[in-house]
């Protein structure tokens, strides 16, 4: 509350301002006040019972429950009893960080989608069930003595169910069908529609002249399987995203709020109204549309306007939100009501990853696209010949067709991508590797050159400082207070290591050398010891002194210049990965901007002999346009703020979950955890993915060659095309399931 | 057959009672955290408060003596 000093816990120190918490909860039941949370370090049913104990043990706490699959807290509590900040400490003394969820980002929309799905499923269900019960005892009695009334009483009980429940379960499928034909185009769910409906109406026909046949029990079967599927399917799509908005609560969508006294804030961004004063960091996006009031910068649009040069901005000038501070601090006057723009640009990503169809799934569509067509046309034709030339009865006719229709339906062609994407990302997630882009798969599979980063990706990200007792305390926090402006590893680094707050007032990142102030009289500078004027000798000395260090030099306003030297540690299964992939064929390159000796040191660790240091963004952007002309697919592996270029360059790229937001948001996916492994994993779990695709492909093309002409001639009733169909899918399904297999821990 | 007409409707009326079974559980939430609920039903939070479920274990082994 009070600005002068703004840490008052210890564990906290990491973030210079401290947040609002009150600002993340919504009004619940009863004058209390509730809270979404992710929870960071819950591993095991015990942190469960941990965490609700101990908070229920708080005065005014009325309800707290983990939510195990999500990682997940919800708080109940009564704010007169108790302080949002107080639950939230509670968590931290029993170990746990707590993330918030933006109120206003927290959408039920695809729970609701699920809720429905498995509604759907369960009248359906019910449906299948009670008909295939009467249908039974129909063709038993048919087989046997049924008489007529007995089975027009049975049929017309199973009418009875089967209406209202195709009415109600076919709903997700109408909809999506009817959405199609709006916009004049078809999809798989309008041969669905067109074949539930037809065969109803049918059946009510038959059983109206009192036939022999009636098919209520292959529609609602067919609905009940194939809203199975695309539960399983919505569910794990669910699964992976919410674990993205994990993620993205971690990496905070709020924004730095500078109050009317002028403590700084972390609120989220629904709780950013127009006219208030906002702190961009640089290596961070700009959480709202504004005029800049204080400090200068570069400013990288090129996610907004495609537009790839840096703009310069200074205070007048406008910045939009979803753009890059790449270069200072900038206080930021709010004109747009924010709480839409950045969150629509995260949106936008979620969306993209969760639309963006591979290669094959295009295909796939377009195949169906193409499909739709024939089959109506095929069914169309063969009723008109049955009937015309044939010498059938118009609904003998009729039922032929619908075999067609029911039997080309075409979702084992549909499935054949999907599933297998589904299976392998479920894989890939229990190993660690979360997929923004669903080609990501197919793209990964096709890799033969993996080029790694080495700061923060081959390394930990955090590095230690080695000679911190050479330097006076004041000294230290003096570079430690500009190390807090830079978003380098080594900046972070070292502003974690001196615990030094309150940057200076306005600071501008000069990119690949280092940070300097702006302002009256001579600058301070922090970066690489040539950047702050240091002499080559002693670079030398201090490399000797410190092998395999990085170097960061501070040259404080007198022109006095110190070097604090940092190591990090290599991620412990860095050797083995790289002996790994080395084995299985593929090339690995360092490139790094690192200096060289450390990328040396490095690589003859890890035994890589390819390797390049020094390298600008641009140098990195080049050597991988250089190995995609010679006809590489490369993966791109890195973490930094130089390295998000590159990772959009590569083939395909993958990001660690400790990278800065615009990599995770240029590569491909994201993996967790401190080792290496999870990269050996995408990349075989891929490779076998692939094959999967590539034969469920095949057998769905095979199945419908085959099943086509036998149901056009007449010889499948709508019940065995409702199980072949099924059948078919259930193949495909289980082909993508077999790469479970093997996978196992 | 005329048993049919009980038969029948006992049939569809416990079909249905599962079916709203099914839905009930579905609105109260019960499949929100399918990996959570297979580890409550381990937890000790019927034991009166203050005690850890380390103590529950000691105590379990003399229930009835501490009044």
């Amino acid at each position: 509350m009070n600005a002068p000093s703004p840490s008052p816990e210890p564990p906290n120190v990491a973030s210079s301002q401290e947040r609002d918490w009150n600002a993340f909860a919504t009004p619940g039941v009863e004058g209390r006040l509730h809270m979404d949370l992710a929870v960071e370090g819950i591993t095991c049913a015990a942190c469960m019972s941990t965490i609700e104990r101990g908070l229920k043990g708080l005065d005014g706490v009325a309800a707290a429950r983990v939510n195990l699959t999500t990682r997940r807290l919800a708080v109940d509590w009564s704010p007169d009893a108790v302080d949002a900040g107080e639950i939230v400490r509670r968590l931290e003394r029993l170990g746990y960080r707590a993330h918030p969820f933006d109120p206003g980002r927290m959408t039920a929309e695809e729970e609701a989608e699920s809720k429905e799905l498995l509604r759907c499923m369960g009248a359906a269900g019910f449906g299948a069930m009670n008909i295939m019960l009467l249908s039974v005892s129909v063709w038993a009695g048919n087989a046997t003595d049924i008489d007529a009334p007995t089975r027009d009483l049975f049929h017309w009980i199973s009418a009875l169910i089967a209406i209202p429940v195709v009415a109600y379960s076919g709903r997700p499928f109408f909809r999506s069908a009817a959405r199609a034909l709006a916009a004049f185009r078809t999809n798989m769910d309008v041969p669905i529609s067109i074949g539930v409906v037809l065969t109803l109406g049918l059946s009510i026909f038959e059983t109206m002249r009192s036939s022999r046949e009636a098919f209520f029990d292959s529609v609602v079967m067919l609905l009940f399987f194939l809203l199975v599927g695309r539960f399983l399917d919505q569910n794990m799509r669910r699964r992976t995203r919410s674990v993205a908005e994990n993620i993205a609560a971690l990496r905070v969508e709020s924004a730095a709020l500078i109050q009317p006294d002028g403590a700084i804030r972390d609120v989220p961004l629904s709780k950013v109204d127009p006219g208030a004063l906002v702190l961009v960091r640089p290596g961070e996006r700009v959480s709202v549309d504004g005029v800049v009031e204080e400090g200068t910068s570069d400013i990288d649009q090129s996610l907004i306007t495609g537009e790839t040069d840096l703009v310069a901005v200074g205070p007048g000038d406008r910045v939009w939100a979803g753009t890059l501070d790449v270069g200072g601090l900038l206080k930021v006057r709010v004109t747009a009501a924010a709480a839409g723009t950045l969150l629509d640009e995260v949106n936008r990503l979620l969306e993209a990853a969760a639309q963006a169809k591979s290669k094959y799934m295009r295909l796939a569509d377009r195949a169906a696209r193409l499909y739709a067509p024939v089959v109506h046309t095929a069914a169309l034709t063969t009723f008109l010949g049955w009937w015309l030339l044939g010498g059938k009865a118009f609904a003998d006719a009729g039922i032929v067709a619908v075999s067609v229709l029911i039997i080309t339906c075409p979702c084992a062609l549909a499935l054949a991508i999907p599933a297998v994407q589904v299976v392998a990302s479920g894989i890939l997630f229990r190993a660690g590797v979360l997929i923004h882009s669903g080609d990501a798969i197919e793209r990964l599979a096709s890799v033969d050159t993996i080029v790694f980063d080495k700061t923060g990706t081959l390394t930990l990200p955090e590095a230690r400082l080695l000679n911190a007792e050479e330097f006076t305390v004041e000294r230290l926090m003096a570079a430690g207070r500009l190390a807090r402006a830079s978003r380098h590893p080594l900046g972070v680094a070292l502003a974690e290591a001196t615990r030094a707050v309150a940057p200076p007032a306005e600071v501008r990142e000069v990119a690949g050398h280092g940070i300097e102030t702006v302002g009256d009289g001579p600058s301070e500078r922090l970066g690489a010891p040539e950047f702050c004027g240091l002499d080559p000798e002693r670079v030398e000395a201090l490399h000797a002194r410190f092998p395999g260090a990085s170097l960061v030099a501070h040259r404080d306003a007198s022109g006095d210049v110190v070097v604090c030297a940092l190591r990090q540690g290599l991620r412990e299964d860095a050797a083995k990965l790289i002996a790994d992939l080395a084995a299985s064929g593929y090339a690995v390159e360092i490139l790094s901007g690192d200096r060289e000796a450390a990328v040396a040191a490095v690589a003859a660790e890890i035994g890589v002999t390819r390797w390049r240091a020094g390298l600008k963004p641009a140098d990195k952007i080049a050597r991988i346009e250089a190995l995609k002309a010679e006809g590489r697919r490369v993966l791109m592996v890195g973490d930094g703020l130089n390295d998000a270029p590159a990772l959009a360059a590569a083939t395909v790229s993958l990001s660690p979950v400790t990278g800065v937001h615009l990599s995770q948001a240029a590569a491909d996916a994201v993996f967790l955890g401190d080792r290496l492994a999870p990269v050996v994993a995408a990349l075989r779990v891929s490779r076998r993915a692939k094959t999967a695709m590539v034969q469920n492909l095949g057998l769905s093309v095979v199945y419908n060659f085959v099943a086509v002409p036998i149901a056009v001639v007449g010889l499948v009733t709508p019940l065995i095309a409702a199980l072949a169909m099924s059948g078919s899918s259930i193949l495909v399904t289980l082909n993508a399931l077999r790469l479970r297999l093997g996978e196992t821990r | 057959m005329a048993v049919l007409i009980f038969l029948i409707p006992i049939a569809i009326g416990l079909g249905l009672a599962g079916l709203f079974a099914f839905m009930w559980t579905l609105k109260s939430g019960q499949y929100d955290d399918l990996e959570g609920a297979k580890w409550r039903i381990l937890a000790d939070d019927d034991l009166p408060a203050g005690k850890s479920p380390c103590d529950g274990a000691k105590d379990a082994a003399a229930p009835a003596k501490d009044a």
